[in-house]
């Protein structure tokens, strides 16, 4: 295995990464929810009443991020995404993200970070077979050259 | 009884925001370093196994004192989910899911994140993903629940 040392951020993704804890624990110490962004968004589709207002305000929380952090964080030290992936291939992704995170009840902040912090084997399922398909589905994009 | 619902809405704006932002710095809204974690094979970046060992972290000291209290700090509900089934909605689900992770290098906080920073492809993702929920949605609705209920007639 070859680490990719150009690209390793161990700083900031450790600090990201401790923040997306940070907000987690917020959120199920004070307003006594699962941070769950698949779950969070899936319960808008269609919305329901009652049920609605909790979820876009956290939504909309998100969505002011990037401004946020662009006003605070100067430009040099910000570096553009890149994303590869033909239109094509992002339609296809996203249809294949909304349909199986909604059947699996979670994504990676839901069952990868919250089940994960609560010890819950059924997250531990599902962390390890998104994993592991996210690794197959690299692994055959990148070194068998199918797609 | 109003004052706290509103102190809940302002506890999820913040919530909400703190999270993105900790996506954003965690890098993990640029598609190419996730799939650079999942490129195991390849070069490989670890910076994706430090974001969910920073979270994980923080997560399992607060699930801890919740899993002890019987309300929130607030006295509200601590809303657990009580679904423990391992089966086979969870893991095709869950394939499924990482399949398309691993296709375009978004999950749904990060594309929504992107999405709001103007990213054209990552509004493509998000739409296609609004549409695969719904999708699930229907299905759910007149295709499993009828199944369901034809198996265990009331």
């Amino acid at each position: 295995m070859n680490i990719d040392w150009a690209h390793f951020t161990p700083f900031a993704s450790l600090t990201g990464g401790v923040i997306l804890g940070i907000a987690s624990a917020i959120f199920i110490l004070v307003n006594g929810r699962i941070l769950g962004i698949s779950g969070i968004l899936g319960g808008l589709m269609p919305p329901k009443l009652g049920d609605t207002f909790w979820r876009i305000s956290f939504l909309l929380g998100l969505l002011v991020a990037p401004t946020v952090f662009h006003a605070v964080v100067p430009a040099q030290y910000i570096t553009a995404p890149r994303i590869d992936a033909t239109d094509m291939m992002v339609v296809i992704a996203g249809l294949l993200v909304g349909i199986g995170t909604r059947y699996a009840s979670g994504c990676t902040s839901g069952h990868g970070v919250c089940g994960l912090s609560r010890l819950s084997p059924r997250s531990l399922v599902a962390t390890l077979s998104f994993m592991g398909a996210g690794f197959a589905m690299v692994y055959v994009m990148r070194h068998l050259a199918i797609i | 009884m109003i004052q706290k619902n509103h102190l809940h809405h302002v506890v999820e704006f913040i919530v909400g925001l703190l999270f993105g932002l900790g996506l954003m710095l965690s890098g993990m809204t640029d598609p190419s370093k996730v799939i650079g974690f999942l490129d195991l094979f390849g070069t490989w970046d670890p910076s994706l196994a430090l974001v969910m060992g920073g979270a994980i972290m923080v997560g399992v000291f607060a699930f801890t004192v919740a899993k002890k209290r019987t309300t929130t700090f607030l006295g509200g509900v601590l809303r657990f989910p009580t679904n423990m089934d391992i089966d086979k909605k969870l893991v095709i689900g869950s394939l499924m899911f990482g399949a398309g992770w691993g296709l375009a290098g978004f999950c749904p906080g990060p594309a929504l994140v992107s999405m709001a920073d103007g990213q054209p492809k990552a509004l493509v993702f998000v739409l296609a993903m609004l549409v695969g929920m719904l999708g699930f949605e229907l299905m759910d609705r007149f295709i499993h629940a009828p199944r369901k209920a034809k198996l265990n007639p009331v």
